[in-house]
């Protein structure tokens, strides 16, 4: 077996309320859909591992705890993070300028080569009732690429495009490891990193 | 916003996110506000266009100065002891994944006008310039039997009683001389002021203890840690914590105020005209006039440098410790770098700290010798806070208050306010030891 070189990247996910934030990742993570996704509880965030044709990458994904409710996501969200996933609703305009406005804060906060990806989700219900649709895709996709973020419609319902939007994003992620700064960091744990230090006596 | 909550907090400070996230994790449901639009409260680090607001309100940010965004100044330096009790609640809480963190290069003190790299344990003593000979032996006794020191086990006790003896006599014990007691009691024991000397040596060398082995725990020069972007991510992270835990956050919030019931007991907060109800109020001393009164003042100054701070081996980030006695002062000086390595300022560039607790009518002029210390310095910035404490506890009132943030180096005490509120409030204490047995000196403190 060959062993492709492994790759952390953090991974946030903005979007308005109720786009389907966590449905995306439970989707992916776990392959779940749930009708009725209680608001995000308890996890500040999930991991999952995919393996492209030159690296396997560990995805941290961070929900926004629904913290970003009343304008009060904190600045460390966005910290270090190799790429955002902006999430709208394409049965709602409104979810669709919040995410412009995401995009434009990580822009402004985000850092300098962070892999962007725009997703226009519930398309199922667009397949089976197009006049339910509200946004969209071509308009979706030239905005896209005005901004420089890759786009997808996505279902977490159905699965359609979920896993590609991922694999997407390992394959844009910059392969070269960022310059690490002066010193290197320190692992907090419940371990010690060493043992403590004993005088020599008796 | 109109529900009824177990807990509303009020200010979004270290302490207060602390508490956010314990009692979350408890299942409490809690509001949390703030008056200003970002999170830290007077513990925040601002970026360079909240910094020149504060400070220089309406001037435009200097163009050489890059991106504000790149900037993050801490209002209330300090580094965390590796093995103190700041840590052992991020492990227990597991907030210590959200973070990254670098080991604090060294750690410093002044003597007589000249710097020298801290000794912190038997090794050291016998390495360090800062004793003589035969004082170095001396002091090398002292450092082992507190590193040997085991509460529960008396054979280790050496016939002292840590609760009756005070600090001056054990050092009298072990002969050291007024230098040497100086470093210990201030650059070890990090104590602020000489009033430890009489006081039972327990806290003193429990103190020591925590710097040794805080010292061992990442096998590096100094006994601290700090986190990448500044302190004002150790409040992110808890206030996340809560949020995770289903905590609602509302920042910028200017008229949020506690609204009390005829019995004079906090009830619930009132903000643009709409009230949510609580139980009881959490929150910093600027959210409750009247039911604080000042105890000091701190006088901090944020310098921007573009050089390491000189004689210290041109580390990115360091303490130097000026002992109240090499100024004749009542109060140490401390000083703390750290650089463009941990993201808090444009590359190239340097930002230093001087604090101390305010003595005079003059505060800024009492920075001098610490200033002294930096070279060339930028542009800097200077503050001087009250620091307050509540009245009363609680109990009858119903508002939980911090206590302000104090000159002391580390986190120490203000983790400890913090458990101490938890206490008031919950009637229970948080069980660190189950998570983190590495840890032991931190909790006798
Ligand atoms: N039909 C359909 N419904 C979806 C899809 N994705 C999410 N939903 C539903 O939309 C609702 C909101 O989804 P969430 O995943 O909770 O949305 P969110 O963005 O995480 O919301 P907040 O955490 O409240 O900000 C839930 O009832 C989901 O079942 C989808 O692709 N298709
Ligand atoms: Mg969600």
């Amino acid at each position: 077996m060959s062993t492709l070189p492994v790759m952390q990247a953090k991974l946030v996910l903005l979007g308005d309320m109720g786009a389907g934030k966590s449905s995306l990742v439970l989707r992916f993570v776990k392959g779940q859909f749930f009708e009725y996704q209680e608001s995000t509880i308890g996890a500040a965030f999930l991991t999952q591992t995919v393996s492209v044709s030159d690296a396997t990458v560990k995805f941290e994904i961070w929900d926004t705890a629904g913290q970003e409710r009343y304008h009060s996501l904190a600045p460390m969200y966005y910290r270090g993070a190799a790429a955002a996933i902006i999430v709208y609703d394409i049965q709602s305009p409104s979810s669709f300028e919040r995410a412009k406005s995401w995009v434009r804060e990580l822009q402004r906060q985000g850092n300098a080569n962070l892999v962007m990806a725009l997703a226009g989700n519930k398309a199922d219900i667009a397949e089976k009732e197009p006049e339910k649709r509200k946004v969209d895709a071509d308009e979706a996709q030239a905005y896209a690429d005005e901004n420089g973020l890759f786009f997808m419609e996505t279902s977490a319902r159905t699965a359609a495009n979920v896993n590609d939007l991922f694999y997407e994003i390992a394959r844009k992620l910059p392969r070269a490891e960022p310059p690490t700064p002066a010193a290197a960091g320190v692992t907090l744990s419940a371990q010690r990193q060493s043992q403590r230090p004993k005088s020599q006596c008796c | 916003m109109d529900q009824e909550y177990d807990a509303i907090i009020l200010g979004t400070g270290l302490k207060e996110c602390l508490l956010a996230g314990l009692l979350s994790v408890d299942g409490k449901k809690i509001l949390h506000m703030d008056r200003n639009s970002y999170y830290g409260g007077e513990s925040a680090s601002l970026n360079l266009k909240q910094l020149y607001e504060k400070f220089k309100p309406g001037q435009e940010l200097p163009p050489h100065y890059g991106r504000w965004q790149d900037w993050n100044f801490d209002m209330v330096p300090k580094f965390m002891m590796g093995n103190g009790l700041l840590v052992r609640v991020l492990v227990h809480t597991g907030v210590h994944k959200y973070l990254e963190f670098k080991a604090v290069d060294g750690s410093y003190v002044v003597k007589g006008g000249k710097t020298y790299k801290v000794p912190a344990n038997d090794k050291d003593a016998l390495r360090s310039s800062l004793m003589g000979m035969f004082e170095k032996y001396r002091a090398r006794s002292f450092f082992i039997f507190v590193q040997d020191y085991e509460k529960d086990d008396p054979r280790t006790h050496k016939g002292y009683d840590l609760d009756v003896i005070t600090s001056r006599e054990l050092f009298k014990e072990y002969g050291l001389d007024p230098n040497t007691v100086d470093f210990i009691g201030h650059a070890l024991a990090l104590q602020t002021d000489d009033s430890f000397m009489d006081q039972p040596a327990r806290k003193m060398v429990m103190a020591v203890k925590l710097y040794s082995e805080s010292l061992a725990r990442f096998e590096t020069n100094s006994p601290y840690i700090y986190p990448l972007y500044g302190l004002g991510e150790l409040p992110q992270g808890f206030a996340r914590l809560s949020a995770v835990y289903g905590g609602t956050y509302m920042l910028a919030k200017p008229d949020a105020e506690v609204v009390y019931d005829e019995a004079g007991k906090a009830c619930g907060v009132s903000s643009e005209g709409e009230t949510a109800k609580a139980k009881y109020v959490v929150g910093d001393p600027s959210y409750f006039p009247g039911k604080v009164r000042r105890v000091g003042q701190v006088v901090r100054a944020i310098c921007i440098l573009s050089h390491p701070i000189p004689n210290v081996g041109d580390s990115h980030s360091v303490q130097i410790i000026i002992p109240q006695k090499q100024t004749g002062r009542q109060s140490d000086m401390y000083v703390f770098g750290c650089s463009f390595a941990h993201n808090v300022c444009a590359k190239g560039k340097y930002l230093a700290f001087v604090s101390t607790a305010v003595e005079t009518a003059n505060p800024t002029a009492e920075l001098i010798p610490g200033l002294q210390l930096l070279g060339a310095i930028d542009e800097y910035f200077v503050q001087v806070s009250d620091v307050m404490e509540p009245v009363n506890d609680g109990s009858e009132d119903g508002c939980y208050i911090s206590k302000g943030y104090d000159a002391t180096t580390h986190f120490q005490s203000t983790v400890e306010d913090v458990l101490e509120m938890y206490k008031k409030i919950t009637g229970k204490d948080v069980n660190l030891d189950a998570d983190d047995p590495a840890a032991t000196a931190g909790q006798e403190q």
